[in-house]
């Protein structure tokens, strides 16, 4: 039981990890994009509109086209929605909570209108919008995962995708760190006129950031619907998480490599009270408060330790004008 | 700030504006909407394949075809306002309280609570107060611990206000369970159906007269509170230099904490105008975004309470309007939500038509 609640954490977890990876990257750049969960409802139902289209269009499959297609159509999904947002608060300096909320209402509505009309628009005769066989070819593990015990169920079992979110948030933490462009990165969203003055483009990195940010958030609804909801679209089922990655940034302050674990230990506090028995229903609620709970409680001692590499980007939320000071 | 050592001059290069007449802005604001308006309508009619005009004629029918809808409209609109002049008294000093969400759900929770419990035991008159009393009081509380973390720690209030909406809607989830009829099914349903205690009464028959005349008097206090008080000028000297307030002796901290608990109180009541003047029950979309959407609106106003008044407006309508497409073209509901989407976004953008300018190079004309 100890090594299902562990994987199943793992599951919860993965979407969590994307969309905080890409919010630390977007956030790096001193752009807070509080539209994230607009921006994972449009990644996944981008993906499902492009695994939708194809499964009804041909007869049998082909597995790369199956996983590509939604793929590639959930990243040009979230990088429009990236888009958006960079023209909004880069080039036109607009306030970024304000263009983030808006961000979130437009994205959930694409996601749940898409998701309750596809159907209708595309004028096929199905019931609902259920992608198993391309869902199959995502859910695709390693063939010898299952041979090797509780290590192999813990490890091995995933899909590519859950193992891309690691690799990811690795080589993005490698990148703030120990890179060049990564430090310059990181010097606009602490401080975009010092980065200009020493003659960094300010504004290419930050609409690359919030781009990149995107796409990479995206490929967390991608996930839930592909591989945790095993291809069924509902609408609202995905939830709170866009908030709850947003919350992850801060709990592994601005840290990708952090975010890995604390990804996997929010999805076990998501689906803990799953495991307790005898818990009431109304109890249930109250553990699903964990998660926003301990992350208040890192935003405060952050807060009141003051240790400069905890803080949060310093110009993070301000928009930069050259000629201002 | 840095000398511009190009040899290439750029085509054009973007220059703050001192200040532009009102009349200007407005038009600027006004084409914006009228480009986004074009835009929403393409989309419609892509989707839909119906005639445009034809669109918005189901559109303003949606909204104010009927008695019935006008004062749904009305009542929306009035709602949506209240939280918007909730958090604009902490906006203006610059402190980004997206916790609308919350405040109201905790203030609802209080309401209900008390529609609950002391429905039968207490005389009509007492009841009242002590709802708006308790409802105000959870609200400022929800307020007030963001408040006080960021006067004293500099905190991110913006991050904690966000989770502070997720606990409120976890609490309100539990509540939901205990208080549930019948047991276990998780929906409180109508609240003293049979006494209708506690219920705001119906004005002369309208049901939400009373709701539309509370946020009515709140807009005045507010408008008035924030025009011609000395609070109302602390509020926006912190806002535009936290410094300059500290050495002309205001005590910022202070400050913060005082308009957060008024903010927070005034959320309180929109929960009680929810649970007790509205749905006469306690889900936990009680609040149903309109905590965000608030937020557009008290920005898109300029934090003016009067003009708040439109753009709440505005954005009810496009709700209602948008449902009704939807129902007519057999589409889902959330079309509304890519219609307001659109429409903020182009609105967002336009304002930096307003705050900035673009000089061309060689012509000096273009002012």
């Amino acid at each position: 039981m100890v090594v299902a609640f562990i994987q199943r954490a793992i599951m919860q977890g993965i979407p969590l990890l994307f969309g905080s990876t890409g919010e630390i990257l977007t956030e790096k750049s001193g752009n807070l994009n509080l539209g994230t969960a607009g921006v994972m409802y449009v990644g996944g139902i981008s993906g499902v509109i492009g695994a939708f289209l194809y499964e009804q269009s041909v007869e049998t499959l082909n597995p790369v086209l199956a996983v590509l297609i939604p793929l590639l159509s959930s990243m040009v999904g979230s990088l429009f929605m990236g888009l958006i947002y960079a023209v909004l608060t880069v080039t036109l300096r607009a306030n970024q909570n304000v263009t983030g909320l808006a961000l979130t209402t437009f994205g959930v509505g694409f996601g749940n209108f898409f998701g309750g009309s596809l159907i209708k628009l595309s004028g096929l005769d199905v019931p609902s919008i259920t992608l198993t066989q391309t869902s199959l070819f995502f859910k695709k593990s390693l063939p010898f995962a299952d041979k090797l015990g509780w290590f192999g169920e813990i490890f091995l079992s995933y899909s590519f995708l859950a193992y891309a979110a690691v690799a990811i948030a690795i080589v993005m933490s490698v990148y703030f760190n120990r890179t060049r462009s990564g430090l310059n990165l990181r010097s606009v969203g602490e401080n975009p006129a010092t980065a200009d003055a020493a003659g960094i483009n300010v504004g290419k990195y930050k609409y690359a950031s919030i781009c990149l940010g995107s796409i990479i958030a995206g490929l967390g609804g991608l996930y839930y619907v592909m591989d945790y909801a095993c291809g069924i679209w509902s609408n609202d089922a995905f939830g709170d998480r866009g908030w709850l990655a947003i919350a992850l940034v801060i709990f592994a302050i601005w840290r990708p490599n952090l975010s890995i674990v604390g990804s996997i230990l929010f999805g076990g506090l998501f689906i803990v009270h799953n495991y307790i028995p005898n818990l009431s229903m109304s109890a249930q609620e109250l553990f699903k408060m964990t998660p926003y709970v301990v992350t208040i409680i890192v935003l405060v001692i952050i807060s009141m330790r003051r240790k400069r590499e905890y803080q949060p980007p310093e110009s993070l939320g301000l928009s930069y004008f050259r000629e201002e000071r | 700030m840095s000398s511009n050592n190009k040899v290439h001059e750029p085509l054009f290069h973007v220059v703050k504006r001192s200040n532009i007449p009102t009349w200007k802005s407005w038009i600027i604001r006004g084409l914006s909407i009228l480009v986004a308006l074009i835009i929403c309508g393409l989309v419609t009619v892509i989707m839909t394949g119906e005639n445009p005009f034809e669109v918005y004629g189901t559109m303003i029918k949606g909204a104010i075809g009927t008695e019935r809808r006008i004062w749904t409209l009305a009542q929306n609109t009035a709602i949506l306002l209240c939280v918007a002049l909730a958090v604009t008294p902490a906006f203006k000093m610059k402190f980004w309280n997206i916790g609308a969400e919350g405040q109201v759900l905790v203030g609802g929770l209080a309401t209900a609570a008390c529609m609950i419990f002391l429905g039968d035991k207490l005389p009509t008159w007492l009841l009242f107060i002590v709802m708006f009393a308790t409802s105000m009081l959870a609200g400022a509380l929800w307020g007030f611990i963001p408040a006080f973390f960021k006067a004293n720690w500099n905190t991110n209030e913006t991050l904690f206000t966000l989770m502070m909406n997720y606990i409120a809607i976890q609490i309100v989830s539990y509540f939901c369970y205990e208080w549930s009829v019948p047991k276990g099914s998780g929906h409180i349903g109508t609240i003293n159906g049979a006494t209708e205690a506690g219920w705001l009464p119906a004005i002369g028959g309208k049901a939400y007269l009373c709701n539309i005349l509370i946020v009515a008097a709140i807009t005045v206090f507010m408008y008035v509170y924030l025009k011609y008080s000395k609070h109302g000028y602390e509020i926006s000297v912190v806002g535009e230099s936290e410094n300059t307030a500290k050495y002309i002796g205001i005590n910022v901290k202070k400050v913060i904490v005082r308009t957060m608990i008024m903010s927070g109180a005034i959320c309180g009541i929109v929960g009680l105008l929810m649970v007790s003047g509205t749905d006469r029950t306690l889900t936990r979309d009680t609040a149903g975004g309109r905590g965000f959407t608030a937020i557009m609106v008290s920005w898109l106003a300029k934090f003016n309470p009067i003009y708040m008044i439109f753009t709440a407006l505005l954005l009810v309508f496009l709700q209602r309007g948008a449902g009704e497409i939807s129902t007519t073209f057999g589409l889902n509901e959330s079309f509304s939500e890519i219609l307001t989407g659109i429409i903020i976004f182009f609105i967002i953008g336009s304002e930096f038509f307003i705050n900035y300018s673009l000089k061309f190079r060689e012509k000096e004309a273009n002012k």
